[in-house]
């Protein structure tokens, strides 16, 4: 199926992601390539197949239920652009 | 002391365990080492001689105490810069993570320290490991020891490289669809993707959640098991690790397995498949028979689908994993102002009704993202949105479970699957830099271990005409690293591929 550069923007918004106009260009055509390639998935014969998403599959992983030391705050925040040495630092979300 | 640059982490470590050299005398023979050869090769995005230095000097000190030396009794291992350490940045090789400074480290490192090893440097990657020619690396180049020309695989093409220029005897790679073997391959060294939850991903930044696997890379399968001995094992911080018993793998390896029973497939000797790596691949199943192996001929037709079923799965489980990556957490963060003057990038956002939260977001990952790593998670985003998410990602993973059916249903019958471990020998630098499909498809013979979850090594068997060496890679069903590296043992008992070095 070939995506053209509406479909490749849409995408682009989905994913956070500010592509300029040559590389919307370049990612429409390698994108279809790509997706051309996978395509041929389509044509195999999966009825009844269950999907496998994990290849050990272990399930209900428990532990017991104790308190033990977490990252601690600082430690937590020493990489952010921006802090305020409690929380993390975002521009404004709600409207002016 | 001359020469000790050259000893196998084997010998090595019984020389510091007796007290023959320290640990500081051997990391500045290998300090030698690194001077040689750092400078043509670029194997690594940080290294450290003092920080090594300071802490072979501890190491020697506590011995001299008569503490127990530890598995790895003062033997380096280079880190692949997708594992998290305390003691140097974690960049993944990204400019998002340029600076990063991870306040743990990962289980994988942890261990190794546990243990009595030193982190020789942190080596250069593909982009969060998303590549075969660590080209992709967003911070440095690093060149094939063989011939500087060529590329030195990838993703784990540094780690690769610190071993077969002799810098370190032992490094840790990780292998989400061969990136362990590819590289090992390229650069004639020994290398093992584990089962997939053999080694914790604790602290492994994580690309493709359900493939990745942190794995040892060395010379020789002897090597290969003593570091997996110190890695592997259940970590409760990792609740995909395995719980199964750790085998004694350095134990067993030197024994040899009578009556091995040998699966080969077709398909990996097709039209695509370069006559030398042919030959030399047909050679060492040779050695095998010769050492008492029986040879069958097997038909995995749903792996021909496996690069298609991997190019979906794994840029689906990325385009999640690298949401995290969003200018407020850590990383790099581009400013959210709505000038125009501040972005070239006006395409592809509508700024009146965009917020400036949503502005950073974008604008911090157009800015801190290299172009494969955006390419992987827009096809990622495009698979999982609505309408195709059936179609794409249910799909691959229901023939992902038809390949790694097939897969245990040839364990039955078989012990090994041995082929070639890639298409050719190592390429040159940029022959494939634009050309994606065409870099996906080097994948060939690595995913399926990947997509099944099973172990895979990748061993030298051989050199090209032009002094490029060639991989063996050699399959088995979950849980049997000890009967693969036993298997490795034979081969690189009955040959001298894997002890050979890139001319100084």
């Amino acid at each position: 199926m070939a995506l053209d550069r509406e479909d490749v923007r849409r995408i682009a918004e989905l994913a956070r992601l500010e592509l300029s106009q040559g590389e919307l260009t370049t990612l429409t055509s390698q994108l279809t390539q790509i997706v051309g390639y996978v395509e041929q998935l389509q044509a195999i014969e999966t009825e009844g197949v269950v999907p496998l998403a994990h290849a050990l599959e272990l399930t209900n992983v428990f532990r017991e239920d104790q308190l033990e030391p977490g990252l601690p705050r600082d430690a937590a925040l020493s990489n952010a652009p921006k802090h305020d040495g409690a929380y993390f630092l975002v521009p404004a979300v709600l409207g002016d | 002391m001359a020469g000790i640059a050259q000893l196998d982490a084997i010998q090595l470590r019984q020389m510091l365990r007796s007290g023959q050299i320290s640990s500081l005398e051997l990391i500045d023979a290998l300090l030698e080492q690194y001077a040689a050869w750092e400078p043509r090769v670029g194997a690594f995005l940080n290294f450290r001689p003092d920080q090594a230095r300071d802490q072979a000097r501890e190491l020697d000190r506590r011995r001299a105490a008569g503490a127990d030396p530890g598995l790895l009794a003062g033997l380096p291992v280079s880190i692949k810069d997708i594992l998290c350490t305390v003691d140097y940045p974690t960049t993944c090789g990204s400019r998002i993570l340029r600076d990063y400074r991870s306040p743990f480290d990962a289980t994988v490192v942890a261990r190794i320290r546990r243990a009595g090893g030193i982190v020789f440097g942190k080596t250069n990657l593909d982009e969060f490991a998303m590549g075969s020619s660590t080209e992709n690396s967003a911070l440095a180049v690093t060149r094939n020891p063989w011939n500087v020309a060529h590329v030195p695989g990838g993703s784990s093409g540094g780690a690769a490289a610190s071993v077969s220029a002799g810098i370190c005897p032992l490094a840790i790679g990780t292998d989400t669809g061969g990136s362990i073997r590819q590289p090992a391959a390229f650069c004639g060294i020994s290398g093992l993707k584990p089962t997939y939850g053999r080694v914790s991903r604790f602290g492994l930044v994580a690309f493709a959640s359900s493939l990745d696997q942190a794995g040892p890379m060395a010379r020789s399968v002897q090597e290969l098991a003593l570091l997996l001995q110190t890695i592997a094992g259940h970590d409760p911080r990792d609740a995909t690790s395995a719980p199964n018993d750790v085998p004694n793998y350095s134990a067993s390896v030197d024994e040899p397995l009578p009556g091995l029973r040998i699966g080969v497939v077709r398909d990996h000797f097709d039209a695509g498949l370069d006559p030398e790596v042919d030959a030399a691949v047909r050679d060492a199943i040779r050695v095998f028979q010769s050492l008492g192996a029986k040879v069958h001929e097997i038909e995995l037709p749903n792996s021909r689908r496996a690069i298609a079923t991997y190019y979906v799965i794994a840029p689906c489980e990325a385009s999640s994993n690298l949401a995290r990556y969003d200018g407020v957490h850590y990383g790099h963060r581009s400013s959210d102002r709505s000038r125009d003057d501040e972005s070239p990038h006006e395409s592809t956002r509508e700024s009146t009704r965009e917020s400036p939260l949503a502005r950073l977001y974008c604008r911090s990952r157009a800015a801190g993202l290299g172009n494969e790593v955006k390419r992987r998670i827009m096809l990622g985003t495009y698979a999982l949105s609505s309408g195709y998410y059936e179609a794409y990602y249910l799909q691959a993973m229901r023939v992902r479970r038809l390949i790694r059916d097939e897969l245990l249903a040839a364990f039955q019958t078989v012990d090994l699957i041995v082929g070639p471990t890639t298409p050719a020998p190592a390429y040159r630098l940029g022959d494939k830099s634009n050309d994606p499909l065409s870099m996906y498809l080097e994948d060939l013979y690595t995913v399926s271990a990947n997509l099944a979850g099973m172990p895979a090594l990748s061993i030298p068997c051989g050199l090209s005409r032009g002094g490029l060496p060639i991989g063996l890679q050699m399959q088995a069903a979950p849980f049997a690293e000890e009967l693969l590296l036993r298997a490795g043992a034979m081969y690189q008992g009955a040959t001298d591929w894997h002890p050979r070095r890139p001319a100084a």
